[in-house]
């Protein structure tokens, strides 16, 4: 058999960005975790790539094609979803319990190093969890599959009290910027207007590397300017049951004591697009079906999103995420 | 000179920061999933040659810096300028000592170096990566030693030192590698 060496194959972009050995472990691991679900009686669900609705969220872009065809001659506008978070949500509403899905979601904008637009992502939910008992659950898919130790977990709150001694609920934007400056972010921070710019900023720059070396380490209690599709702590409402998952300098999954309650949905919605308008983006129309099955009835429940990639990427100890893939943007 | 845009960042490209035109060598994106994207940019400032890190938030554009390099012969000095010259359009353009640097004891005439130009002035001086050079002092070796014994330093016509084998003697031309001050043989 042929081996393809790195130094040629990054000149033969008709061959595999990944290693047909790396795509092997890839395979295997994909199976591991349908067994994880199938022994756990979670059903495996798919749901469509191409969505009538995008995502209002100010920092994702996304990919926008149209359906042209019976009923729609002058042409369907649709978009690739960025994750199958709606679609399932609405199976839940639907009463389908606890689901899974495999799928590829599609990020505008977005490559690099752990980046690629077009990536696989692992999306569960489980009704009557709450985020604590789902932090459970992906502890044991963590260690199954990367055979890892088990998992660490601190507060947002409190890792930014560790590494960086300040309080990322209670700091204003003068002393945020002041803190982003005492790192070298100066000219990022001295025309900042947002308070969570720099909360990211310094939380991936400062933050993140130093978590999560030697075990996966989550990091829950973000705060509620940052809960996305989360609900906020009825016991310290600063704060919302939004989890993320750091292992190795790499951010792994992000998860949320679901928001169930659609005024409330609606409401972020139009929060998010008043601040497109603002930073000058095009506002969003809001998913109607995902309100609508909102309205109907979203059961208590907990969800995650996970990066298959970066996942395979721990598991097989590669630095680049094209290196776990068939095919990156670049030879697609 | 053209903004560009965080999305154009790539190696090689050149850019204004602090008032100094920069190279940049490396550029990665950092984006949490949900949250601003920043981009991580390794750039080398042109004029001093530090390497330093900065981050941009995506989206933001600098100025590009209008830098070009120019492959150029070396003619001469006059102690105050080295002039080098188009060998195509017989052009000439002189360039001082903070361009040329530390690369003046790698400069042999008629060679081709490349010249870096910062708004049509000289900011860099880049010489071929090997260099042929007469050896103007070194310490008289033993007959009969071979290479890898250690060596002794030979200083070369234009002043540049370099380690040599022992049985390397004054006179003689050499081949030397001027990204690593390494010799590489002698010259017939």
């Amino acid at each position: 058999m042929a081996v393809i060496k790195e130094g040629i194959m990054s000149e033969q972009l008709w061959a595999p960005s990944g290693e047909i050995a790396t795509l092997r472990q890839r395979a295997v691991i994909l199976h591991k975790i349908r067994t994880f679900f199938a022994e756990r009686d979670v059903m495996e669900v798919e749901t469509p790539s191409l969505c009538a609705a995008s995502v209002t969220d100010v920092h994702l872009a996304t990919f926008s094609t149209e359906f042209v065809g019976p009923g729609n001659s002058a042409g369907l506008p649709l978009y690739l979803q960025t994750s199958p978070e709606f679609a399932m949500k609405r199976l839940l509403a639907a009463g389908s319990g606890a689901i899974y899905q495999i799928a590829k979601a599609f990020r505008n904008e977005e490559s690099g190093k752990h980046h690629n637009p077009e990536f696989t992502m692992l999306e569960w939910y489980r009704p009557d969890f709450d985020e604590f008992a789902l932090m459970a659950e992906i502890n044991e898919l963590m260690m199954h599959i990367l055979d890892c130790q088990p998992c660490t977990s601190i507060s947002y709150q409190q890792v930014f009290m560790d590494v960086l001694a300040i309080d990322p609920l209670s700091a204003s934007l003068d002393e945020l910027k002041s803190e982003a400056i005492k790192y070298g972010y100066g000219d990022i921070a001295e025309a900042e207007t947002q308070r969570d710019t720099l909360l990211q900023l310094l939380f991936c720059m400062e933050i993140e590397p130093k978590i999560g070396q030697q075990a996966p380490c989550f990091v829950y209690h973000f705060p509620a300017s940052q809960a996305a599709l989360a609900k906020l702590n009825p016991e310290d409402t600063r704060v919302a049951g939004r989890f993320e998952l750091y292992y190795k300098g790499m951010e792994l999954a992000n998860g949320f004591n679901e928001l169930t309650d659609a005024t409330e949905q609606a409401a972020r919605f139009v929060q998010d697009n008043q601040l497109r308008v603002e930073l000058g983006l095009n506002p969003v129309e809001m998913d109607r079906h995902f309100l609508d099955a909102l309205a109907h009835g979203l059961p208590t429940c907990s969800g995650v999103a996970l990066g298959v990639d970066r996942l395979v990427m721990l598991a097989t100890g590669k630095g680049a995420i094209k290196e776990v893939m068939a095919f990156d943007i670049a030879r697609a | 000179m053209a903004n560009y845009s965080t999305n154009e960042f790539k190696g090689g490209l050149k850019i204004m920061l602090d008032g100094e035109p920069c190279a940049i060598l490396e550029n990665e994106m950092v984006k949490p999933g949900k949250g601003q994207a920043f981009n991580r940019v390794k750039i080398r400032k042109l004029i001093s040659g530090k390497v330093l890190e900065k981050t941009f938030k995506s989206g933001d554009s600098v100025e590009g810096a209008d830098v070009m390099d120019t492959d150029l012969a070396y003619l001469y000095t006059d102690g105050e300028f080295w002039h080098f010259m188009n060998n195509e359009t017989f052009e000439q353009i002189a360039a001082d000592e903070k361009a040329v640097g530390e690369n003046v004891k790698w400069l042999v005439e008629n060679d081709v170096c490349t010249i870096t130009l910062w708004n049509g002035s000289p900011i860099a001086v880049t010489p071929p990566n090997f260099v042929e050079l007469e050896i103007t002092e070194t310490d008289p070796g033993l007959k009969g030693d071979t290479a890898g014994t250690g060596g002794k330093p030979a200083t070369l016509i234009t002043g540049a030192v370099v380690r040599v084998p022992l049985f390397v003697q004054i006179g003689e031309v050499i081949k030397v590698d001027t990204r690593t001050s390494e010799y590489q043989g002698r010259v017939k």
